[in-house]
C-alpha cells in the first residue's frame, strides 16, 4: 500500500472519562491535501498527534507512510513535518537560526542545511527577512517560518495544525498559494482548520465535531450528499438591523418542507427538503405573513454541510 | 447622542519614548449608536483586545478621550462602567461553581439587590438558551455553552452597550449562530455592540466595520459601502493547466491580483483611475477612508474577460469558465492591506 499516506482504522483516545476521539478511520492518498474541519474540542489536534506517535491510541491503530504510528515512531519522525497550533519558535534567535537549528535536529549536513535553507525561505517568501528575530515580527512572518521548519527536512507528508490561525487574510491567501506549490510537486499534505471559506481549497475534507468524523469528502460531494435539498438566500425588508431578520427567520423555521435556515450575513439563508418549494414559494409564504422578502437561489456552503451533520446540539 | 464615542485613543507598549516602544493602538476613533453592531476586524495583534480594553477603562489612556452615553470614561468611571458590558477573550469562570451561581455572584459583585438577582439570571439563563443547565458545573461546559454563559454574566446589570472581544473564536458554527442570534434580539432592543471577530463571514452580520491593522482602522464604512468599490471588480477562472493560467493573468496590466481557490483562481481587476476629485478621502483624524461609490463604471472592464480568455486560449490553457461574482469583504480586506504596503 505504498501509496497511501495516511490509513487510520478506529482511532480513538479517551483521557479519563473524557473522549476526545471517538472510532475515526480515514485513508489520505500519497499526493492529497486533506483538510479536517470542526470547531476547538471536536478532535483535530488529538488526531493529529496519534498520527505523529505523540499521543497513543487507547484503541484502534494507524498507519503513516506505510508505517505503524506506535511501534515505528522513531522512522516517521523524519519523512514527516509538523506544524503545531502554537508555533514553537525561539523567539531571541533570527529567522535564519530558527530554522538552522531545526535542520540540526533533523541531521541535515551544514553543506545540506545551506543549499535547503536558502529553498524553504524562497519558498514561503521569507528572502530577505533572514536576520530578523522571530520574536519581533508579525504573525504572518511567524507563520510562514514556522511552515519553513516543517518543510526544511523535505518531509514527504505534512501535518499542519490551524496553520492560519490569527494571520491576517494577505497572509493566508499566500500561505494556501503556497501549499498549492507543494502539493503539485508531489506532498501529501493533512490540515485542520476552522474556517470554512479555508476548507473549500482541500482536495477532501473531514467534518469533526465532538470527536467523531462525521464524513470525509471533496468539498463539492459534501454539498451533493449532505444536504436534503436546495440552498436559497432570503432578504428580509431592506437592508442592515432595521430589518426584522430573527422574525422571518423562526416564521421559515416553522415553515413545512424547511430543513435548516440560518443568519448569513444581513440576509438569511435557508436549506429546503428536495421538490418542497421554489423561489417563489417560499417568498409567497412570507409575503403572505406580512414580510417584505425575496427569495433567490443560492449555492450551498460548509458550513450548510457542518450544521446539517452535526445536528443542532448546544 | 452616542453609546459610545472613542476619539484619538494611543496606547504604546514597551518603554515609552524608546525604540522598543511599540504603538498598540494607534489614533483610534469610532463611535457607536443605539441599535448597532459595529465590527472591529483584523489579524491578531492588530490591537482589537488592547483597544476594548481602553474603551473600558482596564487599561489607562495615553491619548484620547472616550464617553460612554455622554459621559466621560475618565471623571465618571462608575457610571460609564454601569453602562458597559464587557466579555473579554479569556472569560474566567469558576470551574467548581454550578452555571447559575456564577451569574449569581457576578449580579451580586454588579451589585444586583438580591431580592431581583434570582428572577434576573433566570431570565438570562433562559435568554442564552442555558436554562436546562443551570446546575451543571461550569467545568463541564462546551466552549460555546461556556461563551454563553459569559454573554449572560456580561448582561446582568442590563448594560446598554455591550463590548464582545472575539466572542466566537474557535466555536462550532451552530452555536456561532445562535450567538448571533442573541446579538441581533439585543440590537433590535437598543443595545450598541460592539464586536470584534476574525471572521469575515461574521463581519458581514454588522451594521459598520472598521478594519484595523497595527492599531488603526485602514477603512471604515457599512458591508456594502465597503464592498461596492469591488464590484465587478473580482472573477472566478477555473482552467486547466492552472498554473499556466496564473502566469497569464498575473502578466495582464488590467489584472491587479490573483490568488489560487483550491481548483479555482480569483482575479482582482484594477479599478478604473477615478476623477481626481473622486479620490478616497482620508479623514485624518478619524483614519477613515470613505470609497467613492457611484464613480466606478463596469462599462469599460466588459471586454476584458474576452481578451484575457484570448490570451490563455493563445498559449494553450483551456478555459472552462471565466465569470464576475460577487466581491467578499475578504477581497476588500486584501485589496486595501496590499493597497497600503504598496502605495
Amino acid at each position: 500500500m505504498a501509496d497511501l499516506a495516511i490509513l487510520a482504522e478506529g482511532l480513538t483516545k479517551r483521557f479519563g472519562d473524557f473522549t476526545a476521539v471517538e472510532d475515526v478511520s480515514f485513508e489520505v492518498r500519497a499526493g492529497e491535501v486533506v483538510g479536517c474541519l470542526g470547531p476547538n474540542g471536536s478532535g483535530k489536534t488529538t488526531t493529529i498527534r496519534m498520527l505523529l506517535g505523540l499521543l497513543r491510541p487507547t484503541a484502534g491503530r494507524a498507519e503513516v507512510l506505510g508505517l505503524d504510528v506506535e511501534r515505528q515512531t522513531e522512522l516517521i519522525r523524519p519523512l514527516v513535518g509538523y506544524m503545531s497550533q502554537k508555533f514553537a519558535l525561539y523567539d531571541e534567535l533570527t529567522m535564519v537560526e530558527n530554522l538552522a537549528f531545526y535542520a540540526g535536529i533533523y541531521g541535515l549536513s551544514n553543506a545540506e542545511q545551506r543549499q535547503r535553507q536558502q529553498e524553504v525561505l524562497e519558498m514561503v517568501g521569507l528572502r530577505g527577512r533572514e536576520s530578523e528575530r522571530a520574536g519581533q515580527v508579525s504573525g504572518g512572518w511567524r507563520q510562514r517560518l514556522a511552515l519553513a521548519i516543517a518543510l526544511v527536512h523535505r518531509p514527504r507528508l505534512l501535518f499542519l495544525d490551524e496553520p492560519t490561525s490569527g494571520v491576517d487574510p494577505v497572509a493566508r491567501r499566500a500561505f494556501w498559494d503556497t501549499i498549492d506549490v507543494l502539493a503539485h510537486d508531489g506532498a501529501t499534505v493533512f490540515v485542520s482548520t476552522h474556517f470554512m471559506d479555508e476548507a473549500e481549497y482541500c482536495g477532501r475534507l473531514g467534518i469533526m465535531s465532538g470527536g467523531h468524523l462525521l464524513a470525509m469528502d471533496t468539498p463539492d460531494s459534501l454539498k451533493r450528499n449532505s444536504l436534503p435539498g436546495p440552498a436559497w438566500d432570503v432578504v428580509v425588508g431592506g437592508a442592515g438591523q432595521t430589518a426584522p431578520l430573527i422574525p422571518a427567520l423562526e416564521a421559515i423555521e416553522r415553515m413545512e418542507g424547511v430543513f435548516q435556515v440560518g443568519l448569513r450575513g444581513d440576509h438569511l439563508h435557508a436549506i429546503t427538503l428536495s421538490g418542497q418549494h421554489t423561489a417563489g414559494s417560499l417568498q409567497s409564504a412570507l409575503v403572505g405573513i406580512g414580510f417584505d422578502a425575496l427569495v433567490e437561489p443560492a449555492d450551498p456552503t460548509l458550513e450548510d454541510v457542518f450544521i446539517a451533520l452535526a445536528g443542532r446540539k448546544t | 447622542m452616542a453609546l459610545l464615542e472613542a476619539t484619538g485613543l494611543v496606547k504604546h507598549f514597551g518603554i515609552r519614548g524608546s525604540l522598543a516602544a511599540v504603538a498598540a493602538v494607534d489614533g483610534l476613533s469610532l463611535t457607536i449608536e443605539r441599535g448597532e453592531a459595529y465590527g472591529l476586524v483584523g489579524p491578531d495583534g492588530a490591537g482589537k483586545t488592547t483597544a476594548m480594553r481602553l474603551m473600558v477603562g482596564a487599561l489607562s489612556l495615553e491619548q484620547g478621550q472616550v464617553r460612554i452615553a455622554g459621559h466621560d470614561l475618565l471623571r465618571s468611571a462608575e457610571l460609564a462602567r454601569s453602562t458597559i458590558g464587557y466579555l473579554p477573550q479569556r472569560f474566567s469562570l469558576y470551574g467548581d461553581l454550578t452555571v447559575y451561581e456564577n451569574l449569581a455572584f457576578f449580579g451580586s459583585v454588579r451589585g444586583i439587590e438580591p431580592k431581583i438577582l434570582p428572577g434576573r439570571a433566570r431570565d438570562l439563563l433562559g435568554f442564552v438558551g442555558l436554562a436546562d443547565f443551570e446546575n451543571r458545573l461550569a467545568s463541564a461546559l462546551s466552549g460555546g455553552m461556556k461563551q454563553k454563559l459569559g454573554l449572560a454574566c456580561a448582561l446582568i446589570h442590563r448594560p446598554p452597550l455591550l463590548l464582545l472581544d472575539e466572542p466566537t473564536g474557535g466555536v462550532d458554527p451552530i452555536t456561532r449562530q445562535d450567538f448571533w442570534q442573541l446579538i441581533i434580539r439585543l440590537l433590535a432592543e437598543g443595545a450598541g455592540v460592539l464586536v470584534s471577530t476574525p471572521y469575515m463571514d461574521e463581519a458581514v452580520r454588522c451594521s459598520r466595520l472598521g478594519f484595523m491593522v497595527a492599531g488603526r482602522l485602514l477603512a471604515t464604512g457599512s458591508p456594502r459601502e465597503l464592498v461596492a468599490p469591488l464590484a465587478g471588480r473580482i472573477l472566478e477562472l477555473k482552467a486547466q493547466p492552472k498554473d499556466l493560467a496564473h502566469r497569464v493573468c498575473r502578466a495582464d496590466p488590467d489584472v491587479e491580483d490573483v490568488a489560487t481557490f483550491g481548483e479555482l483562481l480569483h482575479l482582482r481587476l484594477r479599478g478604473e483611475r477615478p476623477a481626481e476629485n473622486a479620490h478616497p478621502q482620508q479623514e485624518a483624524g478619524e483614519g477613515r477612508a470613505i470609497f467613492p461609490q457611484d464613480t466606478m463604471s463596469t462599462g469599460a472592464m466588459d471586454n476584458i474577460p474576452e481578451r484575457l480568455s484570448g490570451a490563455m486560449a493563445a498559449v494553450g490553457v483551456r478555459v472552462h469558465y471565466l465569470r464576475p461574482v460577487a466581491p467578499s469583504l475578504e477581497d476588500v480586506f486584501i485589496s486595501t492591506l496590499q493597497g497600503v504596503a504598496h502605495g
